[in-house]
């Protein structure tokens, strides 16, 4: 089972060693961990995405929670929030496969943001699903490296 | 006024009068400005028992025990301290010195990084960046420590930040932490459904654990046991909440405890347990356990319920509020044939033990000992096999009998006795360790002599590391491992050494004579007994 947490921190320095030992210590999983400052500089959004049974789940919630320097805790399935993930890769082309490498940009809805005589840098802000798609569909030809966010989600919009 | 002045100042707003520590250059500015103020510093020998003394005193006064150590090796050595607070839920404020701000991260002398190396046993922890938040902090630092699940929170202050001048001195009267409000008052819903449980209820049982001790509720525990009569058992950390001749006290549960608390525990159909873990030695299978029965889970810490039990009825707050307010609605269930139940357990599954006559009978030892003591005394138990007869043997009524349960750090009675005695000079106190325990914490018999505080201490004397003996004799068929304690000094020698008087059992024979001179004596003593090599606990 996966889950998204939301955790508002406080934006101070060694928090996020804080919240990242919680979950090592507690033998928790971290599928992706994505962290930034909110519209108020003194509070961080950390997005974490965990995967366990149950009883894991909601015992990764209530010891976030115990941390002081937690100030809420939001959790939520895939499926209750819009996520995304912003991946950086670079593959390397030649004249013959360049074509292909466009054409499956283009269907994926993603962007070259930078190229040399060999290389081609891709950007892709997509579902975290959709990201794993472009790098199966890309990984015939030759990938020289990727760098990713981890998930950034919010739960959907409600009008209350 | 310098940081270090603020820290003294912050110390006596909290209403601080006694610092268990051992200085170093990068504490110095504190010990300096120490020496303007009616608190009391108490050099111990090693920063570990700086930790168990503030431990000690915290347990019996209620209060918030502060020690104050070096940095580098000053702070890693509390560590062992600090995680045993930690597992206890006790409080704790542990003041340590660093190196110059300037300076951190560059692995300068004695430099550790403290606070990330005790990240995960404190409740919180501070590295002091500006002088100016030293009130602030401290007053923070007291509130964690001593609000919701009690526990050691560390300031870490670096050497410059304790010279550096600082502004008027100024206590905050209120705290502003937007991240921390423990639930105190349990919810009524709550509380009505485990009334209305118990009502239902034909075998309730209540147990106990440490927690009900830290809310200090015991005595709502009891008018709730008594009033209803509700038979009560116990965790390790739990023994003495409710006195243990009280009639409906089965006594301790788990692997060591009895076998009709245990019993009585697993035939229950409604089970209150407040202020425990419901950990693996207590409760080493509560998915089975519990699978039959109604759980109303009281805790401080809603971490803690559903953590190792699924709870049917689930309560997060304080005990002595949520028993209070238990207490004042009618509850009615008829527990006659139960209590007859567990009364004839207690009489058909009492473990009899056949002690070797040649020595000293260890639980028979502390059975008499505790009896003859007085009703408000302190007693102190190690880690290790004489834990285990402490816990079976020892009657405790008005007094307390403190251990280092969730962690069982062995040499924990000595310090800890020391800060209780040092807090309550009048109360009778009493540390039982083994030989083993002994050799890890007897460098304090120096601090005890320096200060003036007296000690009365019981070395249960085999030769062995007995609990792990004991282990390697089921586990290892008497393969022993590193378990000889040969080599261990002449406590008759160390005693006269350190100026403590020395008496010495060999067997029961002269066992109350024995113990009326210990408990009798207003010197510091050491009461050394013989005890079988071969004992077993079980």
């Amino acid at each position: 089972m996966k889950r998204i947490y939301s955790v508002l921190v406080e934006n101070r320095s060694g928090v996020l060693f804080k919240v990242a030992g919680l979950f090592s210590r507690r033998c928790f999983n971290i599928d992706s961990l994505a962290v930034g400052e909110t519209d108020s500089a003194d509070v961080s959004c950390m997005t974490v995405v965990s995967s366990g049974d149950e009883r894991t789940m909601e015992q990764i919630e209530k010891q976030l929670n115990k941390k002081i320097d937690v100030i809420k805790v939001r959790t939520f399935d895939e499926s209750e929030a819009i996520s995304r993930e912003l991946m950086l890769l670079k593959v390397k082309y030649t004249k013959s496969n360049r074509a292909e490498i466009l054409e499956i940009c283009d269907i994926m809805k993603a962007d070259i943001v930078d190229m040399s005589k060999t290389q081609l840098m891709i950007q892709i802000c997509d579902v975290p699903e959709r990201t794993r798609v472009l790098i199966s569909m890309l990984s015939s030809i030759s990938i020289v490296e990727v760098a990713r966010t981890g998930t950034l989600a919010l739960p959907k919009c409600a009008d209350s | 006024m310098t940081g270090a002045d603020s820290i003294v100042k912050c110390l006596e707003a909290e209403g601080v009068d006694v610092v268990f520590g051992y200085p170093g250059v990068a504490i110095c500015p504190f010990y300096n400005a120490i020496l303007n103020s009616d608190i009391e510093t108490v050099l111990i020998r090693t920063e570990q028992n700086a930790a168990h003394a503030a431990s000690g005193l915290a347990r019996v006064t209620g209060k918030v025990g502060v020690c104050a150590v070096t940095s580098g090796p000053g702070a890693t050595n509390v560590i062992t301290g600090i995680a045993t607070a930690f597992a206890d839920s006790i409080p704790i404020v542990v003041i340590t010195g660093q190196v110059n701000s300037e300076l951190l991260g560059s692995d300068v002398f004695q430099e550790a990084d403290i606070t990330g190396a005790v990240e995960s046993f404190v409740k919180y922890s501070y590295l002091v960046r500006d002088a100016d938040d030293i009130p602030r902090i401290f007053k923070e630092a007291f509130h964690l420590a001593s609000t919701g699940r009690k526990g050691p929170v560390l300031i870490d202050v670096p050497i410059d930040i304790q010279n550096a001048p600082t502004s008027k001195f100024k206590y905050p009267e209120s705290i502003n932490m937007r991240t921390y409000k423990p639930t105190v008052k349990g919810h009524a819903v709550q509380i009505q459904k485990a009334v209305k449980a118990l009502n239902h209820a034909k075998r309730p049982i209540i147990c106990a654990g440490g927690g009900v001790l830290l809310a200090d509720a015991c005595g709502a525990l009891r008018e709730l046991s008594e009033r209803y009569s509700i038979p009560a058992v116990h965790t390790m950390m739990g023994k003495g909440a409710l006195p243990s001749e009280y009639k409906l006290n089965y006594g301790m549960v788990g692997n060591n405890g009895k076998p009709y608390a245990n019993r009585a525990m697993n035939e229950a159909d409604v089970l209150i347990m407040i202020g425990a873990r419901v950990a693996d030695r207590a409760i080493s299978q509560p998915d089975i356990i519990f699978d039959n029965k109604t759980l109303i889970h009281i805790d401080v810490d809603p971490a803690e319920i559903g953590k190792n039990a699924q709870a049917t009825i689930p309560i997060v707050g304080d005990a002595l509020s949520i028993l209070t307010e238990m207490l004042e609605s009618e509850i009615t269930c008829n527990t006659s044939d139960w209590v007859d139940t567990l009364e004839e357990y207690r009489n058909t599954m009492a473990v009899v033990r056949h002690p070797n006559p040649d020595f000293v009978d260890p639980g028979e030892f502390i059975r008499r000992l505790t009896d003859s003591m007085e009703d408000t005394a302190v007693y102190v138990a190690d880690v290790g096999q004489n834990q285990i007869w402490s816990c079976a043997y020892a009657i405790v009524r008005d007094g307390r009998f403190l251990t280092s349960g969730g962690m069982g750090t062995m040499g924990y009675s000595i310090p800890a006795a020391m800060g209780v005695k040092y807090a309550c000079p009048d109360t009778q106190v009493v540390a039982v360790c083994g030989d083993g325990s002994f050799q890890m914490s007897m460098m304090e018999l120096a601090t005890m002599r320096q200060h003036g505080i007296q000690g009365k201490i019981v070395v249960m004397s085999n030769g062995y590391l007995g609990m792990v003996r004991e282990y390697q004799h089921y586990t290892y068929k008497d393969n022993y491992s590193v378990v000889d304690l040969s080599g261990s000094p002449d406590l008759s020698k160390i005693s006269e050494a350190y100026g403590f008087k020395y008496l010495r059992l060999e067997n029961m024979k002269d066992c109350d004579a024995v113990i009326k001179d210990f408990l009798s004596t207003d010197e510091s003593v050491l009461l050394e007994l013989i005890i079988d090599p071969m004992d077993l606990v079980k």
